[in-house]
């Protein structure tokens, strides 16, 4: 009884999840394992077209004979590297005419004209011509004919299906697109941008974490860039950053605090002068990290502010008996309990800034410094139009993506076995 | 009285009150009023000297005229330097002194000789400068984005610093922006399009989320542990990874350039996440209920929508704001499928707009002001449901 009771319970647990498991399979897991696929290959953007038999129809009347017309079509492979094999053709004529001296790869059935035109060569192109003969001398509306759409079919080979491989790809990857500077430049920017945000997320969960007027409000501004769309808030900070009709650039001249305005999404080394010695910053990266930071810092805000609620109220009272001031209570009482939420956040943070995308493509496009690994897959996929050196790259990411996960549940692992 | 504690006293609270002061000038120098300088130095000493008045005076004086007192001089000071100013400047001025007198009339002789007192004032005027900034850092950006909108190409390029709108003119003139991309890109449209992928796209999700949660959370199946810990794992995948993939595929097979695509695309990332989110919930509720109803012969179905749905409707709608948020907000994937103007979302329109250089500014603010304030309103109405949404979802970046 109680067998078949956990039959049920398992076919029934099967159905529910299958729908759901299905789909992020397919799109989700199944992309994955097909950039493998085609990271060893040669794809362009171009070659992903599937190679379609198309044909172009023309009418016309001929005029010393009124009762023949004819009808050309413009044939030709679409694909400029395929060749499409088996090419069919079938259309309709009207009724009343004949095909006369039909070519001799088609025949007509029952008012229907099919044809095998065989293989096509990439760029295949023919003039393919029937002349009708009016069986009763009835004038015919070209037009009508002309709207009737002849139907091709074909086969041919999807380059992504053959079994073609290649290193190339990844040879190039780490060979000639200066590799080193992409992994610097991105773990720059995920580092800095994840320390910033937890850094600024720590001090607004302690702001928040007290009693003031307006505290309610100050939250909900608080989360105010984290839920805004990504399009907007980007757009508007490349306004407020405009070397010359920027907000902020004209701010700071007209307080004379620079003399010329900053490029600062635009220019790539900033030399500054530091005691005698000259620093080179990278201006447009450091921008986009702050723009980060200022993006992300509420996530690091609300996990904290959550954590710090949750300490209790007696750990600081028992240290104010103790004679404890607030940087004392803050620095053994707040962050040990904060850590374990930091190290959590830290992981979470650096995997998902390290694959950011939206947030530089739309503020420099990936120019001036600012060119990260995902800038990079976008860049070699559709810019280049090199899909499979985009694949290879976004292979790298999820190679190192791994790494940064094992890591990870190593660490996770290990805490929770100390405690 | 410690002289560590005054010095730290003296100094953070007038660097404070230049700080407020600063960001008070700025507002209005945004104004279209011209002012060059903040006369750091000045509005420092005038700090420092106002603090220890304040200590000197101590509570001496009601504290209400105390502050008044001080509010007056700085006023004065202050409207001598700046020279011409229009009247509400100074009231301004007068009502920022106000608010700092308020706040530093606790700081007496006794209190800065009492323990730790250096690092109390440290803290206390460190809270108060985080709030003020922070506030005017992160709304600056909407606040430039909401004024930008309603200005003319001509009027910005004059003077980017000036801010003010001109409510004298025409209706139809000050929301000209909002009027020429509704006309003329077809905003409307893009609106549509957005409503109806981020409504289907929580729809579906929750479709096949609730199903599929509720059976991790209660039934017992082979690799149901492997699917649970693998759920996070998932969704811990970038959308750049699957982008080539998804796009070669979704080219071959037609889908491209259609909503319905990017529907099926919008729910799989989200699917994790709201499973997740959901089956926790699910193991909250009492496991009694389902057996009462197991013994009424209801099925899966039955006791889905009967006992779990109506008990869960916080989670649900966290899930369903949380998805919806994300759907409105995803850019990637409409920048990757959609080249076709008639089937754009709000923030694809927006970023095709600025790809053409000759778009004037307050027609991709007046969008970008469009695409914002529906998740802004929805989560300043919802923030309790979207916080808990957040914190679940905290991976989603």
């Amino acid at each position: 009884m109680s067998d078949t009771l956990s039959k049920i319970e398992k076919r029934t647990a099967y159905v529910l999840i299958l729908p759901a498991v299905f789909l992020v399979f397919s799109i989700i897991l199944f992309p994955i394992f097909a950039n493998v696929w085609i990271s060893f290959k040669e794809v362009g953007l171009k070659d992903i077209r599937i190679p379609e038999p198309r044909a172009k129809k023309i009418v016309k009347s001929i005029k010393d004979n009124p009762d023949q017309l004819k009808v050309i079509y413009k044939l030709r492979n679409s694909s400029l590297i395929l060749e499409i094999r088996d090419v069919k053709f079938q259309d309709k004529l009207p009724k009343n005419f004949k095909p006369i001296n039909l070519d001799e790869r088609c025949r007509v059935k029952s008012n229907k004209i099919y044809c095998e035109f065989g293989n096509w060569k990439a760029k295949y192109k023919e003039n393919f011509q029937i002349l009708l003969q009016s069986s009763d001398g009835k004038q015919i509306n070209k037009k009508e004919i002309k709207t009737i759409k002849p139907k091709l079919t074909g086969k041919s080979d999807n380059i992504l299906l053959n079994t073609n491989f290649t290193l190339k790809n990844f040879k190039k990857v780490f060979f000639q697109n200066e590799f080193f500077d992409l992994l610097s430049t991105t773990f720059y920017y995920t580092f800095f941008g994840t320390v910033g945000s937890i850094v600024f997320g720590i001090l607004t969960a302690q702001l928040v974490n007290q009693k003031f007027f307006g505290r309610t409000f100050m939250r909900s501004v608080l989360l105010f860039p984290y839920v805004g769309p990504v399009v907007a808030l980007a757009y508007t900070w490349e306004l407020l950053l405009d070397p010359y009709s920027g907000t902020l650039n004209n701010l700071l001249m007209n307080f004379q605090v620079i003399q010329e305005p900053l490029n600062l999404l635009g220019q790539k080394y900033l030399t500054i002068n530091f005691f005698g010695f000259d620093f080179k910053l990278r201006l447009a990266l450091t921008t986009v990290i702050i723009f980060e930071i200022w993006r992300y810092f509420p996530l690091a805000f609300l996990f904290i502010l959550a954590r710090l609620q949750a300490v209790p109220k007696e750990l600081y009272e028992a240290a104010e008996v103790d004679g404890a001031g607030p940087l004392q209570k803050f620095t053994n009482i707040t962050l040990p309990q904060i850590t374990a939420v930091i190290s959590i956040l830290f992981m979470i943070r650096f995997i998902w800034n390290f694959n950011k995308f939206e947030d530089i493509f739309l503020l420099t496009g990936g120019a001036s410094g600012t060119r990260t690994l995902p800038i990079n897959v976008y860049e070699q996929g559709f810019t280049i139009s090199d899909i499979g050196m985009g694949s290879a790259v976004s292979i790298v990411i999820v190679a190192l993506l791994l790494i940064f996960m094992f890591v990870y549940f190593k660490l996770i692992g290990k805490r929770a076995d100390e405690n | 009285m410690k002289t560590k504690s005054l010095i730290y006293y003296a100094l953070i609270s007038s660097i404070f009150l230049f700080s407020l002061v600063s960001i008070w000038k700025i507002l209005v120098m945004l104004q279209g009023v011209e002012l060059k300088n903040l006369n750091f130095a000045i509005i420092i000493t005038l700090g420092i000297a106002i603090s220890l008045l304040n200590l000197l005076i101590g509570e001496k004086l009601n504290y209400l005229i105390k502050s008044t007192f001080f509010a007056l001089i700085f006023t004065f000071v202050d409207g001598y330097i700046v020279q011409v100013m229009p009247i509400w400047y100074n009231i301004g001025i007068f009502a920022i002194l106000i608010f700092y007198s308020l706040k530093i009339n606790k700081y007496n002789q006794e209190y800065l000789a009492s323990e730790h007192s250096s690092q109390i004032v440290v803290f206390d005027f460190l809270t108060l400068f985080g709030i003020v900034l922070f506030s005017f850092v992160i709304l600056f950006p909407f606040y430039m984005m909401l004024i930008t909108s309603f200005k003319t190409q001509a009027a910005l390029l004059i003077n980017p610093l000036d801010f003010s709108i001109n409510f004298n003119q025409d209706f139809k003139e000050l929301f000209k922006s909002y009027f020429v991309i509704f006309d003329t890109y077809k905003f409307g449209r893009y609106i549509l399009i957005s409503t109806f992928v981020s409504v289907g796209t929580v729809i579906v999700t929750l479709l096949f989320a609730i199903p599929a949660a509720y059976a991790v959370a209660r039934l017992n199946f082979f690799g149901k542990n492997f699917l649970s810990t693998s759920i996070l794992i998932i969704y811990m995948f970038p959308a750049i990874v699957l982008v080539i993939p998804l796009y070669t595929v979704f080219s071959q097979l037609g889908l491209r350039n259609s909503v319905g695509g990017l529907l099926i695309v919008y729910t799989a990332t989200t699917l994790p996440v709201a499973i997740y989110m959901l089956q926790g919930y699910f193991r909250s509720i009492p496991k009694e209920l389902e057996e009462a109803a197991i013994m009424d012969k209801l099925n899966w179905f039955g006791i889905i929508i009967k006992i779990i749905l109506p008990l869960s409707i916080p989670a649900i709608s966290s899930v369903a704001l949380y998805v919806f948020m994300i759907a409105w907000n995803e850019f990637l994937f409409s920048l990757m499928f959609l080249d076709n103007p008639n089937s754009f979302t709000l923030s694809r329109a927006i970023q095709y707009l600025s790809g053409d250089a000759e778009t004037p500014r307050q027609y991709l603010m007046a969008g970008s002001v469009v695409v914002t304030i529906p998740v802004l309103l929805i989560f300043v109405y919802f923030e309790k449901y979207l916080v808990s949404g957040l914190t679940a979802g905290s991976v989603k970046g």
